[in-house]
């Protein structure tokens, strides 16, 4: 049996299970069987630049890689690594042990270095023998498969686009915060009628009326600006992940966008980085020392970028890149992975950054540490066909 | 019972009541699509050679420096005149979706700008996504897909969208001396999005090839797209097994002829073409249908579409598509009564403010898709909780102002879905507690948002 097939039937089987396939009522405690622990997934779609979120100074052959790129404001993190000056309010978290990264890694995606495809393969958490689009759910969407008990306030999709990370045959909640449904009851048992004959329809219904707050539909948006940077919408993503968070929801995954550095990189990439220190540090004071203590946040994103720089000071795709850890429950203040080294002979392809390691067997060995899955589920269905490394300790 | 009347509107156009005169079968639809572009003549939007005095004049102020307060005055007034062009397109592309007969054309337009997606990245860009689809996507709708790939590949749209202008050969002259290169943004979404598609037999190093034949293609504001042959890679490059060589535009041109003609390509716009029209999951015949009429005809685009109009798959009567927000908008302004006149009278904040930000919060914003890759086709990726609430809320505030009186919404219902209302809907609608909740019933249904 090959790992489709095998991906198939998994679907085929779990979806006999009825909990799976319907959408119980927020707050219908089953049992918090993924204990108290918070997982927040960020998908960071464009391919961040690791070599230059991280950057590796230490490494002899990285400031002829990168001429207009080196930024003298970085922030030391270990004598080897400094830290992209965007990013430099998260140094106490960094002091604390709260932030942390793992460098040189990748999915398995090679070659075609396609934002899409690599950005599909992330979320399915599947290798290059599933070929591309075949994958017909997320790999958070398979974790929660693998749990009994649970109820789709479990874990969230959060923002007006789609997460394939999440979709599956498990109910999870999708959302975009501030969203107003104002329905008296008449309208809304015409609406149970009129959708009843489309299963789409009928659910996502469904689910908007249970999700949806009467708020004013008139609010004027607020436009808040950080360093010249609009946050708002980030603010309104991390903040409706806190409050789910901080109640009966484990896992929250949500998209930040903006990456994609070909071009003027060291005016661009701070941009992203903003927005992104901005999510980190709201996310921590939205849930409050206690739930941060029990937290854990990945930011993934499709792939790394180029070694060298390209001819209009910034970076073309690449393959190993950085992957951002953050969270009361890290074991941070380190930077993991093994380094491959940039002289030319040891790049990927004599061009990227070579990975040393499976990005998804971090994300399995959080899992593992924040809800105690077994390795046969983490390599059999999460993440099929994985070969899980040792434990690298990343969980106090 | 679906009459193909019904079909040809919901799937292949912007809905009922069809505009006067407008085909309402695959013959007529595609004799009338063999005619002039007359939408194009009768809500005209620019051309980027309309605008290239404004943008000439960006450019000089650009050199002279942005200290000069009377320059500084003069920039604020070009950008405003570049911003209202971009409104009056927008407006426009609006009206000919909406009043336009040969409905399935405009369909096509959207496609292709969708297929070939530039994103305006800074104020004096806003544009450029217009101006593409004149001069480059309309022209060529129906032509030869070798001359749309040409002719958007060359425009400085694409060109500035996708890092182009500024991409130099490092064995260049430009190259040498300054100690810049290449940039292979283009090269590879040419490749990947735009002919073969990314499960076609491609490597890095083609994408590379291909990135250094493009360079020396730049943009100048006065002149448009320029051949600048101090940043073009000397020698020749291959891609995909075959050499280019030559200077100036003739290599370029003739890797774009090929590109079109590569049976990958065949393929891949067949199922793009099947997949935005028909269902996401889409039918092998007709999609080889499609593709054998694209491959058998050199890439000719309206042999491409009368195979797929004239194949029986493709109407069939399941609604599989969801409608983007877009043509949800269109199609309930259509279904309103909101005539061209009236929606060209509409003041610019009602656009933006009952139009275009509804359609963003519905997760589609105007002429913005998160990449070049556009925006998704899947029914599920728009019929979510937080879109489909979006355009429930939508369909009962929004209509009563953007027309004098709502209709009857029992009418309203046979008028824009015909035989296609259902029993269940017209029991709801029959029951709503007042005009405004029956038009939002109607136009929230899932018969009104499926294609």
């Amino acid at each position: 049996m090959d790992r489709r097939q095998f991906l198939q039937g998994l679907g085929c089987s779990l979806a006999a299970y009825p909990l799976m396939t319907t959408v119980t009522l927020a707050g219908s405690d089953g049992g918090r069987p993924l204990g108290d622990h918070r997982l927040v997934v960020m998908i960071l779609r464009g391919a961040m630049d690791g070599l230059d979120v991280v950057q590796p100074q230490g490494d002899a052959h990285y400031a002829a890689l990168r001429p207009t790129l080196l930024n003298p404001q970085s922030t030391d993190l270990d004598g080897f690594f400094r830290l992209h000056p965007g990013l430099g309010d998260l140094m106490p978290l960094w002091g604390a042990g709260q932030l942390g990264f793992v460098h040189a890694t990748s999915t398995p995606y090679r070659d075609k270095r396609s934002h899409f495809a690599g950005q599909d393969m992330l979320e399915a958490g599947t290798g290059m023998d599933v070929p591309i689009r075949q994958a017909k759910d997320g790999w958070l969407n398979r974790l929660l498969q693998s749990q009994t008990g649970l109820t789709s306030e479990t874990a969230y999709a959060i923002g007006r686009e789609a997460m394939p990370l999440l979709a599956g045959a498990a109910a999870v909640r999708n959302w975009a915060p501030e969203t107003t449904l104002l329905l008296s009851p008449q309208a809304r048992l015409l609406f149970e009628r009129v959708y009843h004959d489309d299963p789409l329809f009928q659910q996502a219904a469904l689910e908007a009326m249970e999700l949806a707050d009467a708020g004013d539909l008139n609010a004027a948006p607020t436009r808040k600006v950080k360093g010249g940077v609009k946050v708002d919408d980030v603010e309104r993503l991390v903040d409706y992940a806190a409050g789910r968070l901080r109640q009966d929801t484990r896992i929250a995954a949500f998209s930040l966008s903006g990456w994609d550095s070909h071009r003027g990189q060291a005016a661009g990439l701070p941009k992203a980085l903003t927005r992104l220190q901005h999510a980190i540090l709201r996310l921590q004071t939205g849930l409050g020392p206690e739930v941060w203590g029990k937290t854990v946040l990945l930011a993934m994103t499709e792939f790394g970028r180029t070694a060298r720089e390209n001819g209009t000071a910034g970076t073309d795709h690449g393959t190993g890149g950085a992957m951002l850890m953050a969270g009361g429950a890290l074991r941070g203040g380190k930077v993991y992975g093994q380094w491959p080294g940039l002289a030319e002979a040891d790049l990927y392809a004599r061009r990227d950054l070579m990975p040393t390691s499976d990005v998804r067997d971090w994300a399995a060995q959080t899992l593992r540490g924040l809800y105690g899955l077994e390795r046969a589920v983490l390599e059999g269905s999460v993440f099929p066909g994985l070969q899980m490394g040792s434990d690298p300790g990343l969980l106090l | 019972m679906t009459t193909t009347r019904t079909l040809a509107a919901i799937r292949f156009g912007y809905g009922l009541p069809l505009p006067e005169i407008a085909p309402a079968g695959a013959d007529a639809m595609l004799a009338m699509l063999a005619g002039p572009d007359l939408a194009a003549k009768q809500w005209p939007i620019m051309g980027l050679p309309q605008m290239a005095p404004i943008l000439t004049k960006l450019r000089q102020i650009k050199n002279e420096g942005r200290d000069d307060p009377a320059l500084v005055a003069l920039r604020n007034a070009l950008l405003a005149e570049i911003g209202q062009a971009a409104h009056d397109a927008q407006r426009a592309t609006f009206t000919r979706s909406l009043a336009a007969p040969d409905g399935f054309r405009e369909r096509l337009v959207s496609f292709w700008a969708d297929h070939f997606s530039v994103i305006a990245k800074n104020p004096t860009e806003t544009f450029m996504p217009f101006a593409l689809v004149e001069d480059a996507i309309r022209p060529h709708l129906t032509g030869r897909f070798g001359d749309l790939l040409t002719a958007v590949t060359l425009h400085p749209a694409m060109l500035l969208y996708l890092d182009q202008s500024d991409s130099i050969g490092p064995g260049s002259r430009l190259g040498k001396k300054k100690s810049k290169g290449l940039n292979e943004n283009l090269a590879r979404e040419l490749i990947e999005l735009h002919s073969l598609g990314v499960g076609a037999g491609y490597a890095q190093a083609d994408v590379t090839q291909m990135a250094k034949l493009l360079t020396g293609l730049t943009y100048n504001p006065k002149l448009g797209l320029q051949f600048d042959p101090r940043r073009a890679e000397p020698g020749a490059e291959t891609v995909l097994g075959k050499s280019y060589d030559g200077d100036g535009l003739a290599p370029i041109r003739a890797a774009l002829a090929d590109l079109a003609l590569r049976p990958e390509t065949a393929q891949h716009i067949a199922r793009k073409l099947v997949v935005h029209f028909v269902s996401d999951q889409p039918d092998a015949d007709l999609v080889a249908a499609v593709a054998a009429a694209y491959a058998g005809s050199g890439g000719d685009l309206l042999a491409s579409y009368t195979a797929l109009l004239t194949h029986p798959a493709a109407w069939v009567p399941q609604m599989e598509k969801a409608r983007q927000p877009y043509d949800f908008i269109v199609a309930s302004l259509r279904a309103l009564g909101v005539a061209a006149a009236d929606f060209q009278a509409l003041p610019y904040k009602h656009l933006q403010g009952q139009l275009l930000n509804a359609m963003a919060n519905m997760g589609q914003t105007f002429k913005r898709p998160g990449g070049p890759n556009g925006f998704p086709e899947e029914a599920e990726a728009w019929i979510t909780p937080q879109g489909l609430a979006r355009r429930i809320t939508w369909a009962m505030q929004v209509p009563q102002r953007l027309v004098a009186a709502l209709p009857d919404p029992i009418d309203l219902a046979q008028s824009c879905l015909a035989e296609r209302a259902s029993e269940a809907l017209l029991w709801a609608v029959a029951r709503a507690e007042d005009r405004k909740q029956g038009v939002g019933l109607v136009l929230a249904s899932a018969e009104f948002n499926r294609r």
